[in-house]
């Protein structure tokens, strides 16, 4: 039997840096807390022998030649960039 | 107490495709900004990405010339961080099962034959470029971001900043004979990250490791661990303890510099990459991979000093890079000695490129002139000291040796008749020096060669004016 606190649920908001607030974190625990009860119905199974699932489609090896295509036009690729410079993204700086 | 250096290093290796790893945009350095991009490398949702099968496969061949042994089954990750490089916040690579493990290379260091383990290869996607230059903000052009990318992860057993010099010297050279790389490090198509630690001699057990970014170059790499070794001795001998941290190479003051501190290892929340089915890889693909590589600089080595007669020496500095050993080999191909095609290629066109900065495709030398003017001192046609002469105009302008010797008179006189004109008459000018001669001054001999050489206006037999002067005296 697993609890969620609200700690964890703000760890993982800050980790794919989502801003929440106290009272979404608490609702998300208790939902989360939900999901993971329900999930934990898998543990009752024997897996010993199974290999773990990455992909549930069938198909393997799917390539493509190596045959190059002409980028975007530069317009195109800056079209929905808030800021931009010399063909660039603009971005707060981030230099450590 | 005394310690022992433990390094390994991250080499992170560009692969000349076409097109990038995930997607079809054209891979190649030095477009406009932004101008090799498409939906896929921008991350925009709902784009997927396929595997370029040439990608896996240059992989493949770079992996085995570097003796790694390839997965029968490989996948593919996501490794996710915050970064304004990456517009996914995660980049595709390998985590649980990469494409390549237990590789090794042979690596010499004053004269000690040494193995570097290679721990695994994996292939991964290398991420946009960030410009910092500008206050307040950053630039981004995301060309490179998707460009196929090898990391190549060595053991710990490198032991000093030579051996790591070593380690990459080779590791550029055999990739660089597959093809499937530039690896150039000025380009940044090579980089290299290392990670040092210190232990008192003789103890198992690793000291806490510090990882060192920003080698910009071979010699960076060198003096960058040099000091970090002295940096780390100096805290543990005054009783200090290492910090598992970031630290970076400063190129103008030599040192390194706290980046970042590590606590524990990162959390990149690796996932297997829902997008991209498993890829098998069997014997047959395997074989027709191998099949690919060509004859690698040890092995032409070996070929140089066994079955050519070449000192070691030669024949390691001829095979260093693929362009030289293949214009080694087609300039005895072409009919020179072996031995006189080596002196002059690690002489004077090494010296001419160095100072020159180019690469032997960029200057007008060819094996067929440079054998052609080799041909021309073996025959006594040319001196060696006019054959310089060629070489310039042969380096600067091609054109045929025979050609540029007739045209600027510069044959050789071989002619005794003619010569023992010159010899008599320089003789007759330098009775003192004869006489020195003749009291034991061996030098004397030199300065009256001088003379015929000057009177000859260089043109001159040298050996054979030597003797004609020494035959000559005799009979004074």
């Amino acid at each position: 039997m697993s609890s969620i606190s609200k700690e964890q649920v703000k760890q993982a908001a800050h980790n794919a840096r989502i801003a929440i607030s106290d009272e979404e974190a608490e609702k998300y625990a208790a939902e989360l807390e939900q999901i993971i009860q329900f999930t934990e119905q898998l543990n009752e199974l024997d897996t010993e022998n199974i290999e773990p699932t990455t992909h549930v489609i069938d198909r393997t090896n799917v390539m493509r030649e190596d045959v190059a295509k002409k980028g975007l036009p530069r317009e195109e690729v800056l079209k929905n960039a808030p800021e931009h410079e010399n063909g660039q993204f603009k971005v707060p700086s981030i230099l450590e | 107490m005394n310690f022992e250096p433990v390094i390994g290093l991250e080499v992170h290796v560009e692969l000349k495709t076409e097109s990038k790893v995930f997607s079809p945009s054209p891979n190649f350095f030095g477009a406009e900004p932004n101008a090799n991009t498409n939906v896929g490398d921008l991350g925009y949702p709902g784009t997927l990405p396929v595997l370029n099968k040439r990608a896996v496969e240059f992989a493949m061949k770079a992996a085995m010339a570097l003796n790694c042994e390839i997965a029968s089954e490989t996948t593919f990750d996501r490794k996710h961080y915050f970064y304004p490089d990456n517009p996914r916040a995660y980049q595709i690579s390998q985590d649980e099962k990469p494409l390549a493990r237990n590789g090794w290379v042979e690596i010499e260091v004053n004269g000690k034959k040494k193995r570097i383990r290679i721990h695994h290869i994996h292939l991964e996607e290398d991420a946009g470029k960030l410009d910092h230059s500008n206050p307040g903000y950053s630039l981004v052009d995301f060309n490179r971001q998707g460009t196929p990318l090898i990391e190549i992860v060595s053991e710990p057993d490198i032991r000093s900043a030579e051996e790591a010099h070593a380690y990459l010297e080779k590791l550029k050279s055999i990739i660089q004979y597959t093809g499937v790389s530039d690896v150039r490090m000025e380009e940044g198509s090579l980089r290299c990250d290392a990670n040092v630690s210190l232990r008192p001699i003789g103890q198992e057990e690793f000291g806490t490791k510090t990882e060192l970014k920003n080698l910009n170059s071979f010699n960076f790499v060198r003096r960058a661990i040099d000091y970090e070794i002295k940096r780390q001795e100096k805290v543990l001998l005054s009783g200090g303890v290492i910090r598992q941290e970031t630290r970076r190479y400063d190129e103008n003051t030599g040192e390194t510099i706290l980046m970042r501190v590590k606590e524990g290892s990162e959390d990149y929340f690796y996932f297997p990459e829902p997008d991209l089915v498993r890829l098998y890889i069997d014997e047959e693909w395997k074989e027709e991979v191998r099949k690919t590589i060509p004859e690698l600089p040890d092995a032409r080595k070996k070929r140089y000093i066994e079955e050519l007669g070449l000192p070691e020496y030669d024949a390691s500095v001829l095979t260093v890079t693929k362009e030289m050993s293949d214009f080694f080999e087609a300039t005895i191909e072409a009919g020179a000695d072996p031995k006189q095609a080596s002196n002059w290629l690690m002489g004077e066109v090494s010296g001419y490129l160095n100072a020159e900065q180019k690469e032997l495709h960029e200057i007008k030398l060819t094996p067929e002139n440079l054998a052609g003017m080799i041909k021309l001192i073996d025959n006594g046609t040319l001196s060696s000291k006019m054959a310089k002469k060629v070489f310039k105009e042969l380096v600067e302008k091609g054109g045929d040796p025979e050609e540029i010797v007739k045209e600027k008179g510069l044959v050789q006189i071989s002619d005794e008749e003619t010569l023992l004109k010159y010899v008599r008459e320089a003789l007759e000018n330098n009775p003192k020096s004869v006489e020195d001669y003749k009291n034991g001054k061996d030098r004397a001999l030199g300065h009256l060669v001088g003379q015929v050489m000057k009177a000859t206006r260089g043109k001159a037999n040298p050996p054979l004016v030597n003797k004609l002067l020494l035959q000559e005296i005799e009979k004074m």
